[in-house]
């Protein structure tokens, strides 16, 4: 492959025009706004930056934004390796459609997922009579947050492990077999480690994007718990413009630092799947 | 069906597969677990959009569909998205020619600042543009001397748009150009015809499942989206809320037919785009099939 596209470095064209384009697009869209962002946030001093992004507000902000991802991504990552795992092993009525199912979080706008989570786990709702009954708040709690980014989340998990489920090679696990282990113990130390690269690549993608997501949240999150995004969302209709752009830093060079583990991984778990 | 151990989970395959297999309670259990989330967690927010939007009849449900402001809403939305689709699908295409048939130094650097959108939280967007076009932005005086209205207006939120729907078409198109490598445009080009030729005739038809894939998904996103456009609209009713917008603002007035109503509408679009990516991926699966099959190296993915 790589001999291909260096012979054809030579002779296709068009090297100059889609580099100029979509190195102009690029940095129009989204480099230089971005660079706008830390372009203005350096106008504050060190010490200002810091008593903002360390605030007691914000401090409460991140604990709750990555605290409720961090729980939601844990679940998506033990119920996405289950669901990917039934959805690739076994033969069941409805397997096409579940399969077919787990990606509508993605089709659903976040607006949508959250008014109808807020509505089906509200003390009035579906889910959420049942759940009163027991004494169980859902809706306007925290636990409503990671509901939402448990929903938000899901698909990441699957999509990342259904192709490397399907690559697995059965002989493998025939040959633990054989050689006398148990199911369990073929899937604790033969399947799991192969899969273990593709849930932390599901884990880190589904975390990245529930740090970030407010849509869904917005519609049921309590009053006293604010995700940050939501905080820089007040700061800013309060025209607070330095207050929201640090903790705006803080989110982006988290999230910058995400995508770096997202890529090192995928790397990492491309070297299993052979 | 999957009651008993003997029975095998995949079918061709004549081998025993006592020692893959995992007893049948285990199979029920995990099934009924996958079941259980799935009908939490998928089937009932999704029957819950249809369930309270026409919890007060059908008529009441469309009626507040043609509402002028949810239809000025509409129109919003339709706008955005018909402007940030195209032009985003443009990049996307320069883009994966780009990254799938040339090597350059930076190549790698350049594909990941192409995913960024993805990792950057909506409402930091809608901030970035607010700093540089808002009134107190960079460019926020100029625009206001000669009375161009960005942040708070139509485009911004096209702006927005652009931004969070930016990496969908190049991420589809990237790897599947690279599996199926340039060996098709060089004998083009070999048999003499021009560049845009060869792009138009050669490597467009064998793109095109693929290409229509990503721009299912740019759309489903350019539609939903919130958080972004939430920063940049002002929220003024009939003339800067898009969809979602509207079905927050309906939701905070206690109109809760009205506002699952329009989610019900996007729930359908959604469930649209469902049905169409199911079908695509089975094209797609082949055309990427028909390249590892005439290319030397399948392990490019």
């Amino acid at each position: 492959m790589s001999s291909a596209r260096s012979k054809s470095f030579q002779i296709l064209p068009g090297f100059g025009l889609s580099l100029g384009y979509t190195l102009t697009y690029l940095s129009l869209i989204v480099l230089i706004p971005l660079a706008a962002l830390f372009l203005r946030t350096s106008e504050l001093s060190w010490a200002q930056f810091l008593k903002i992004a360390t605030s007691d507000r914000a401090i409460a902000s991140y604990r709750v934004t990555f605290g409720c991802a961090f729980i939601a991504a844990v679940i998506n990552a033990v119920m996405g390796t289950l669901l990917a795992w039934v959805i690739v092993r076994y033969r069941f009525p409805g397997r096409k459609i579940l399969d077919g199912l787990i990606d509508f979080p993605f089709a659903l706008p976040t607006a949508v997922a959250g008014l109808t989570l807020a509505n089906l786990f509200a003390t009035t709702g579906w889910l959420g009579q049942w759940l009163d009954l027991v004494g169980i708040q859902v809706a306007y709690t925290q636990s409503g947050i990671v509901v939402a980014l448990i929903f938000i989340g899901i698909p990441f998990v699957v999509r990342s492990l259904q192709p490397v489920l399907e690559d697995i090679e059965l002989e493998v696990e025939e040959a633990a077999a054989s050689l006398g282990a148990s199911r369990f113990m073929t899937f604790t130390r033969v399947i799991f480690p192969t899969l273990l690269p593709a849930i932390l690549t599901g884990f880190s993608l589904a975390f990245a994007r529930a740090i970030g997501e407010y849509g869904s949240v917005i519609f049921i999150a309590p009053k006293r718990a604010e995700i940050t995004p939501m905080l820089i969302w007040y700061r800013l209709e309060e025209f607070d413009y330095p207050g929201a752009m640090a903790i705006a830093v803080v989110m982006l060079v988290i999230s910058f630092f995400l995508l770096i583990t997202v890529n090192l991984l995928e790397r990492w778990a491309s070297r299993f799947q052979r | 069906m999957a009651g008993t151990t003997q029975k095998r989970w995949t079918s061709g395959q004549a081998k025993s597969r006592r020692g893959t297999e995992d007893p049948w309670y285990i199979r029920w259990i995990l099934i009924g677990v996958a079941a259980l989330f799935a009908g939490v967690f998928l089937i009932l927010p999704l029957a819950n959009v249809f369930g309270q939007a026409f919890a007060k009849g059908w008529q009441t449900a469309f009626g507040s569909l043609t509402d002028p402001d949810t239809i000025a809403a509409t129109k919003l939305t339709a706008l955005a998205t018909l402007i940030s689709v195209p032009l985003n699908t443009v990049f996307g295409v320069a883009a994966a020619w780009l990254i799938a048939k040339f090597e350059f130094r930076g190549k790698a650097v350049l594909t990941t600042l192409i995913d960024l959108p993805f990792s950057v939280s909506p409402v930091v967007t809608g901030l970035v543009y607010v700093l540089l076009f808002g009134l107190r932005g960079y460019f926020g005086p100029w625009l206001d001397r000669h009375d161009i209205q960005i942040i708070f207006a139509v485009p911004g939120i096209v702006l927005a748009t652009i931004f969070v729907t930016f990496p969908f078409v190049a991420r589809e198109l990237i790897p599947l150009m690279q599996a199926q490598g340039s060996d098709q445009e060089q004998a083009a080009l070999t048999l003499g015809a021009t560049g845009w030729q060869t792009f138009w005739h050669v490597t467009l038809p064998s793109i095109k499942w693929g290409l229509l894939y990503g721009v299912i998904l740019c759309t489903a996103r350019a539609v939903g989206e919130f958080g972004a456009v939430s920063v940049v609209s002002g929220h003024i009713t009939g003339i800067t809320d898009t969809l979602p917008l509207r079905i927050e603002k309906l939701d905070k007035e206690y109109n809760s037919v009205a506002a699952f109503s329009i989610a019900a509408l996007l729930a359908v679009l959604a469930l649209l785009t469902l049905g169409l990516k199911t079908w695509l991926e089975h094209r797609q699966q082949r055309e990427l099939d028909l390249a590892q099959t005439s290319s030397d190296s399948p392990d490019e993915h």
